[in-house]
């Protein structure tokens, strides 16, 4: 005699099993019933954002009218954009540094590269605050014209975020097969050709991860970007943080929801452009 | 012999740590050969294959390519191609892109890269697979692609490094024959490293034995097989028995020896008596019989059947003898019924003619 078992019912099949399913779901109203609800109070009609009590496309309007809302969002847009491609550089740099040579005191200057990643937001914040001061920076900086007046926090932003993409890059390199780069020369190719002909594309989706990560750490940085910006300056999240201390208005449901869908729109993107091409075998 | 398209002088290869990989090698490659490099894993011939390449300097020593010294020039200039032992196939690109790209990166211009790598896939059947991406290709496949992205470099060298070991079985044997087609086709200096001896045996002209960095034996498969120089190269390249056995005396054109587990033997050479040496026998050139064989001059000892290995073609039997000697032999299946026509456990008669043992001193 042997035991009849039904679809599912076996020993290897953990994922029909209640409390997992219990579980899984309980994880997944966690992280995702707020976010949710921040998108569906964008279209309250609500003043106070608490109770439900109609659809509108309202609160998108008066967001896009409230000059000061606008401002701080163009203002983390472009800081998120020059953070993102000079990190995703030196990011990309460090990485190919610590992969391809051997040096003095190599690893104490991983860690010390990998230190932002670990050490408290507010320390950093303070380190360059303090830095930014000192050096005269910070008067110097804010009297530029727009955008350049934002380059103390782009650089604030650069300094922590540059580590997170040399971790990821450098994870990438790991896999690399160093015959590539030994067949590229050997077939003509000098190092500047192998670089950007065979590393390069092979760093792509490194590449991409890191700069993604960098994005969305730049955009929503709230201690640094507190810390190193004037007093003019002022970007979303400090904006939606100073608003939010006189109550939450559905406006800032809608902006935040704007930049929810930027940024997802942007995740899609690049898994998408890293995705290989889907070809069926002959 | 033909011009000389390859000479190495005494190339030596130290890594730092202190190991040698290559020591104090020389020898010449003649144009249009199809030379082997063959030896156990770490007997420095992947080594030995870069420094030809250029992807590895010699420590001491010359490396001259087409009459031209190569220390100063780097793997992109110089005349040879390799195929890697992964491939080494770009993933990024196209194969028609993989096999364009030695050509691209050196200035070729366009219509002529075009026509050159149309021919290249013409020559490794892939032209129906131009666009396909490395992933989607087999190892077969893959390494058709690696090939002729080295061939349409029209380079005075091929270099292969161990390029059948990720092939199964029966695609090996096919690569075997298109490599031997495709070197007498393209008329270019093959050299391939390999540590299959069945690989070198049926593919290469003339093969290197290397052991530990040195070069044991250069010589064409047949000879290397029949006339090995030394133990190691008559046990590395097929099967052999060795036994070893001692020089008692000389007559005429004939010398006795005292052999482990055979006693006094009679054999055709010449060797100052008290000399130590082995007696090497192809398992193959041994036959075995039920019965005391008849015949004149024939070596012969009687022994008992330790194992038999069904082999499909072949037999292997291994035959106990006195002294803790045992002999292996092979026999052809030649009939449907009866396979080797002995079986474990069972007494039985070897012999061979004297001809066909090997004296080996070293």
């Amino acid at each position: 005699m042997w035991a009849r078992l039904k679809p599912g019912q076996g020993p290897l099949d953990y994922g029909n099993r209640l409390w997992l399913k219990t579980l899984f779901a309980a994880i997944f109203i966690m992280l995702y019933v707020p976010i949710v609800t921040l998108i569906a109070f964008s279209f309250n009609t609500d003043k106070r954002g608490v109770v439900w009590r109609g659809f509108t496309f309202q609160n998108y309007v008066k967001a896009w009218n409230n000059d000061a809302l606008i401002e701080a969002l163009t203002n983390s847009i472009v800081i998120a954009l020059f953070a993102t491609v000079l990190s995703t550089i030196i990011g990309a740099l460090v990485a190919l540094l610590l992969w391809r040579f051997r040096f003095p005191l190599k690893t104490a200057y991983e860690g010390f590269m990998a230190l932002p990643i670990v050490i408290p937001e507010i320390c950093m914040g303070v380190a360059l605050l303090l830095f930014f001061a000192n050096t005269g920076m910070m008067e110097t900086v804010v009297s530029w014209i727009w955008p350049f007046n934002l380059a103390n926090i782009i650089i604030a932003h650069v300094a922590f975020c540059f580590p997170f993409v040399t971790v990821v890059v450098r994870s990438r390199l790991v896999g690399f097969n160093r015959q590539l780069e030994e067949a590229s020369k050997d077939l003509g190719a000098s190092e500047w050709q192998t670089f950007w002909n065979v590393i390069v594309p092979f760093m792509k989706p490194g590449l991409i991860a890191g700069a993604l990560l960098a994005f969305t750490l730049s955009l929503d940085d709230f201690v640094i970007t507190f810390f190193t910006s004037g007093p003019e300056t002022v970007t979303f999240p400090v904006k939606v943080y100073s608003l939010v201390r006189r109550g939450v208005s559905p406006e800032i449901n809608a902006a935040s929801t704007v930049l929810i869908v930027i940024t997802v729109v942007a995740t899609v993107l690049a898994m998408k452009l890293q995705a290989p091409a889907k070809q069926g075998k002959g | 012999m033909a011009e000389t398209i390859v000479s190495i002088h005494n190339v030596s290869k130290k890594f730092p740590g202190g190991v040698t990989a290559v020591d104090d090698v020389s020898f010449d490659i003649a144009q249009n050969e199809f030379f082997a490099l063959l030896g156990p894993s770490g007997c420095g011939k992947t080594t030995l294959l870069r420094m030809i390449s250029g992807l590895e300097t010699p420590t001491s020593g010359q490396i001259v390519i087409g009459g031209e010294d190569m220390a100063l020039t780097p793997p992109n200039k110089r005349p040879t191609n390799m195929v890697f032992q992964s491939y080494a196939v770009f993933p990024h690109m196209t194969v028609e892109q993989n096999v364009a790209y030695g050509l691209k990166v050196t200035g070729v211009p366009a219509d002529e890269t075009k026509r050159r790598v149309a021919e290249g896939l013409e020559m490794v059947k892939l032209s129906h697979l131009a666009n396909r991406k490395p992933d989607q290709m087999s190892g077969g496949q893959r390494q058709r692609v690696a090939l002729a992205r080295a061939l349409v470099k029209r380079p005075k060298v091929l270099l292969l490094d161990e390029p059948l070991s990720a092939l199964d079985a029966k695609l090996r044997d096919e690569m075997r024959l298109e490599l031997t087609r495709l070197q007498e086709n393209v008329g270019i200096t093959f050299i391939i490293v390999t540590h299959d001896q069945d690989e070198a045996l049926s593919m290469a002209s003339r093969i290197a034995v290397m052991d530990k960095g040195a070069v044991q034996q250069i010589a064409t498969p047949a000879e290397l097989y029949e006339h090995p120089a030394s133990r190691f190269v008559a046990d590395f390249i097929g099967k052999v028995n060795l036994i070893d056995a001692k020089v008692v005396g000389q007559s005429g054109k004939a010398m006795s020896c005292e052999a482990k587990g055979l006693g006094r033997l009679e054999l055709p050479g010449k060797m100052p008596a008290g000399d130590s040496i082995a007696i090497a026998i192809r398992p193959e050139k041994l036959k075995i019989g039920g019965s005391e064989p008849k015949g004149a001059g024939l070596i012969k000892v009687a022994g008992k059947v330790r194992d038999v290995a069904y082999y499909g073609d072949t037999s292997h039997v291994v035959v106990e003898v006195k002294d803790g000697l045992d002999l292996a032999v092979n026999v052809q299946n030649d009939s449907r019924e009866g396979g080797a026509g002995v079986s474990r456990g069972q007494k039985v008669w070897v012999h061979w003619s004297p001809e066909d043992s090997i004296l080996l001193t070293e």
